[in-house]
């Protein structure tokens, strides 16, 4: 269990960490979401040892490791660049954690073939890493972070570099792979659509703060603040400013429905709606029919993404199916109020959608 | 591990406190051969002796015995011409040599082993090898210019002095600015010189643009250790000139010499040294802040 | 703005290609039209870059021509073709401002001053960079940067196309919405042929008019976003395109049927009979649900469930086969799991190859398979 409270990185006058508070299980993915520069490199390093915490704790298993040297901490990291050691085979370097803890013959050839299999890397063994696509290299190091047996593998960005399509199969292939090893996992990332797939647990991060951390679907549903709705939303949240007057909320001249929460005080809030969740046909009988001009369009064969103007916001419709739609029509969005997410001018959650958690 | 790319770098830097523990050896070390001779020279540069073990304190009076020497302001007059004519065809040479260079291909490491031979000679070596080479009835340099029609003869004529001088700085020492320039260039991505292209930039616009703010950093490295090198020489010279004819080629660090074990006086030389000392270290401070100013990234 | 032709065109990187497998590019030709928005879309090393640099003019083809507006434009330079090229990482002049970045282009071809002013105050304006005209362009983000490289193209109003090598690579995902959008808004007001390199599917296909997959050197369907996604032509199209691909199963053809491990899945349209192919039934995860009810389908076992967020993905087997189904949001799965297809959605694939049906007579000879 890797424990960290209070964490903070100052560095000159500027917080690259602020007071970082996050528990992470044994056999767990957790992971950070967040743009760059939100600090999720500085905190992986700190969790390494690599860097030293201006304050708070780092616990593994209850014990502090701040100031433990990296090397005798048990920590495997894997970047975004493909490091591995260029004059080794892949079987060597798969290995090179376990020579260097003189691990028996037979227990070290039982681990890389294991770790070969596991990660698609059997046919591979005896070449040299260069002579690797971009994905096997970067299994390769993978390979490596899951036989050093270590009890914290930190992965920052580990696919970025990667095509889309392979970065979509590993995706789904990691956490069975991570879930074998009974390590604490640590991945970074800045694209919501991963961290969905990865699943676990998701801490949300920006500008060196936790913005929240919990189950990743349940961050994803049920975003505590504004801004990790809106780090957690691909494509982007739409976002409007909205007067509550009784039950009605309205943004100029323009309502939006009902408050589902009728305890709510009459007051300016941000409403908030995901771009699958408004359309071009009306939904239900309590659809509400808002009024947007179409900046532009973009098809993607099953899908279509229309950014329109609301009232002065930039939204984003996410429709099935192929829309023709010109720039400068205006159209007729509708979206259901159930929908609604409502934050404070301060940006903390109000309400949030029903459905929130179904299936799973 | 190899490091691939400078986003790794970084993890070489590490908490622990052990590593003071390994510097150690080399803090002992660098006090023996640095610390403890400086401290000496300060020592002798503040006092007088007669005899072995006789000293009497002097304060500054060798500081301005030096400072106010006609001697020293020439020797450092000629220091300081003889390190700006070097700086000033080393470093464009160097650049221009490294532009021609080829990036690709066979010929890139026959290039490199041609540029790195002559930093691979010893410095007396150069000197002995300049000294006959130039000499005017039998070395080919200096025979050559004489047969083409000039008076040359280095021994005799200062003017021939210093050119000889420089000329065999710039064979020795311009491959050290060209090696640092191609690494410089090397770096640039092949993205930059395309995107160029289609900009209509020429190939001046390339190097103003694109080049020069790209080598800037190994050329501030390339210049200090030119400015630092030739401002110390001593080597090369002695052995080509001895400082001669007459004082024409003598340099701070010969004068600095003659004036220990030619005249065997202690103070002045110590007073020098340390004056010489500061020297140095102030231009390349001061040259290194205003180089290096705004520069972060 | 030009039409760019390509006349059997092959590039190999050896001097002397002796086989097939030599050759990055393989021999194609295609018309590229006028103020078009094409995407280059493939996995590393499917020839796409190599594509792009004979375009651009950074590379000459070992075979064929580039012809621009019918004019050979084959040996020229990229400065001569008249192109701009954005790169995989922003190219910027550190030294220069962001103002005199977009009017480098400018004052190389010696355009007089009072026009360069007056085109870089516009280009500022359309990037909504104006705030930052006079910063050193070395301080801005990475989406600034590419934004810079896209105006260096931009302010010369006469490019015959701009070419994009996978641009977006180094933006976070907000960003490369903006980015995104603010390219199309530039495409249909300044209508310049715009041809895009990625591997990443959702770039291209919002970005194009047309998307062309190349695999190994080879193009492999040019079509719509839509066709590509409703009728991929090759089963390599269906599994690279769609998040997740295209569920392919092996199959046998009689009729308007197909079985799948022996159970019958009914098709939009009858097939005749194929010999010695190998058969596959294709279709997309989209087009899949679970049956409600006392509805009949065909039987599968759960393997996973991952939930994306507006959809889950659920991982499904049907005999030995696995396939995905997206179920959508709010919607509770079935205890006792059964799939039904789409029938109007369903492909059938002989040898890898899009079979098109009431075909009798169709002979498959000479495919490659090895997709």
């Amino acid at each position: 269990m890797l424990e960290l409270s209070g964490v903070s990185k100052r560095v000159g006058r500027d917080n690259h960490i602020s007071d970082v508070s996050l528990t992470f299980e044994r056999g767990s993915i957790n992971v950070l979401l967040g743009p760059t520069l939100a600090g999720k490199t500085t905190l992986m390093r700190l969790m390494a040892g690599l860097d030293k915490p201006t304050g708070g704790e780092i616990r593994i298993d209850g014990k502090s490791v701040v100031g433990l040297p990296v090397r005798k901490r048990n920590v495997a990291m894997v970047y975004q660049q493909f490091i591995n050691y260029p004059g080794f085979t892949v079987y060597e370097n798969i290995a090179s954690p376990m020579r260097l803890a003189k691990v028996d013959r037979a227990t070290l050839d039982r681990k890389v073939k294991e770790a070969a299999r596991i990660l698609k890397l059997e046919p591979y063994l005896d070449r040299m890493p260069l002579e690797l696509s971009g994905g096997q290299q970067q299994r390769t190091a993978i390979a490596r972070a899951l036989v050093k047996g270590a009890e914290l593998v930190l992965l920052d960005e580990p696919l970025a570099n990667l095509d889309y399509k392979l970065r979509e199969e590993l995706r789904v292939e990691l956490p069975r792979i991570f879930a074998e090893t009974g390590a604490v996992f640590v991945y970074a990332t800045t694209e919501p659509q991963e961290a969905l797939l990865l699943g676990g647990h998701t801490a949300t991060m920006s500008e060196g703060r936790i913005t929240q951390f919990g189950n990743t679907i349940d961050v994803y549903n049920r975003p505590a603040d504004l801004s990790t709705a809106q780090i957690f939303s691909d494509p982007p949240l739409n976002v409007v400013n909205v007067t509550k007057r009784g039950r009605e909320l309205t943004f100029g001249e323009i309502s939006l429905g009902q408050a589902s929460d009728t305890s709510l005080t009459d007051d300016r809030y941000v409403a908030a709606v995901r771009p699958h969740h408004l359309s071009l046909v009306p939904g239900g009988r309590h659809s509400v029919a808002v009024t947007a001009t179409v900046g532009t369009s973009e098809i993607t064969g099953s899908e279509t993404f229309i950014h329109v103007s609301v009232g002065g916001n930039r939204w984003v419709v996410l429709t099935q199916g192929v829309h023709r739609v010109n720039s400068g029509e205006v159209i007729t969005v509708y979206m259901d109020p159930a929908t609604l997410y409502l934050f404070t001018e301060q940006g903390m959650l109000v309400q949030a959608p029903e459905f929130a958690g179904i299936g799973g | 591990m190899i490091i691939r790319s400078w986003g790794i770098v970084m993890i070489t830097k590490t908490i622990n406190q052990k590593a003071w523990l390994l510097v150690l050896p080399v803090l002992l070390v660098v006090s023996l051969n640095a610390i403890i001779p400086l401290m000496t020279v300060v020592n002798y540069s503040i006092q007088d002796t007669f005899s072995p073990g006789v000293f009497f304190f002097e304060g500054t009076k060798w500081y301005q015995e030096v400072l106010s020497s006609p001697r020293f302001h020439s020797a450092l007059g000629r220091q300081l011409l003889y390190t700006g004519i070097i700086l000033l065809i080393e470093i464009p040479l160097g650049v221009a040599v490294a532009l021609a260079m080829p990036r690709k291909g066979p010929w890139v490491s026959v290039c490199l082993v041609l540029m790195a031979l002559p930093l691979l000679i010893p410095w007396n070596v150069v000197g002995a090898m300049w000294n006959i080479f130039a000499l005017p009835d039998i070395g080919l340099l200096g025979y050559g210019l004489n047969w083409l029609g000039f008076d040359y003869n280095y021994t005799q004529q200062p003017l021939a002095a210093w050119f000889t001088i420089i000329l065999m700085d710039v064979w020795h020492w311009t491959s050290l600015v060209v090696l640092l320039a191609y690494a410089g260039l090397s770096s640039i991505p092949d993205a930059y010189f395309q995107a160029a292209k289609i900009d209509g930039a020429g190939s001046f616009a390339v190097f103003r643009y694109i080049q020069l703010p790209k080598m800037k950093r190994v050329l501030i490295i390339a210049l200090l250790l030119r400015f630092m090198d030739s401002f110390m020489v001593y080597t090369e010279p002695f052995v080509l000139t001895g400082g001669g004819p007459g004082n024409s080629t003598t340099f701070l660090s010969i004068d600095l010499v003659k004036a220990a074990i030619g005249e065997f006086n202690l103070g002045i030389a110590a007073a020098m040294s340390i004056l010489y000392f500061l020297m140095t270290l102030l231009v390349c401070w001061v040259f290194y802040t205003v180089m290096m100013r705004g520069e972060d990234s | 703005m030009a039409q760019i032709k390509i006349d059997r065109l092959a590039h190999s990187y050896y001097a002397k290609p002796e086989t097939e497998e030599d050759f990055a590019l393989k021999e194609m030709d295609y018309l590229w039209d006028d103020g078009g928005a094409y995407a280059l879309l493939g996995p590393s090393g499917c020839g796409k870059t190599t594509l792009l640099n004979i375009i651009s003019g950074l590379l000459v083809p070992s075979r064929g021509r580039i012809i621009f507006d019918n004019v050979d434009v084959t040996t020229k330079t990229p400065e001569e073709r008249n192109i701009a090229q954005v790169f995989q990482f922003p190219v910027i002049y550190d030294t220069m401002s962001v103002a005199e970045n977009l009017a480098f282009p400018l004052v190389n071809r010696g355009i007089d001053r009072s026009e360069v002013g007056r085109r870089v105050k516009d280009m500022l304006e359309t990037l909504e960079l104006s705030a930052k005209a006079n910063h050193k362009a070395r301080g801005l983000t990475a989406d600034e940067k590419q934004k810079i490289s896209l105006g260096r193209g931009l302010v010369r109003y006469d490019v015959n196309a701009i070419l994009f090598d996978e641009p977006l690579t180094v933006i976070d995902p907000q960003m490369k919405w903006q980015l995104r959008t603010k390219l199309k808004e530039l495409h249909e007001r300044f209508e310049h042929t715009m041809i895009y390199v990625t591997h990443d599917q959702t770039e291209a296909l919002t970005f194009a008019d047309k998307v062309v997959v190349m695999y190994e050197g080879e193009v492999v369907q040019i079509g719509t976003p839509a066709e590509l996604f409703e009728r991929p032509r090759h089963t390599f199209v269906g599994y690279f395109i769609g998040s997740p691909g295209m569920n392919i199963l092996p199959c046998e053809i009689e009729g308007n049927k197909a079985f799948v491990a022996g159970h019958s899945v009914d098709l939009g349209a009858n097939y005749g009979p194929v010999d010695g192919a190998r058969l596959e039934l294709g279709v997309r995860p989209e087009f899949v649900r679970f049956t409600e009810g006392v509805e009949a389908g065909i039987p599968v076992s759960l393997v996973s469930v991952d939930d994306v967020g507006r959809h889950r993905i659920v991982k499904v087997r049907l005999a030995q086969h696995e396939m995905n189904v997206i179920v959508p949001e709010g919607r509770a799965l079935p205890d006792k799991l059964a799939v039904v297809f789409d029938a109007e959605r369903c492909g059938v694939y002989a040898n890898s190859h899009l079979l098109e049906p009431e075909d009798f007579d169709n002979q498959v000879v000479g495919y490659r398979d090895d997709y």
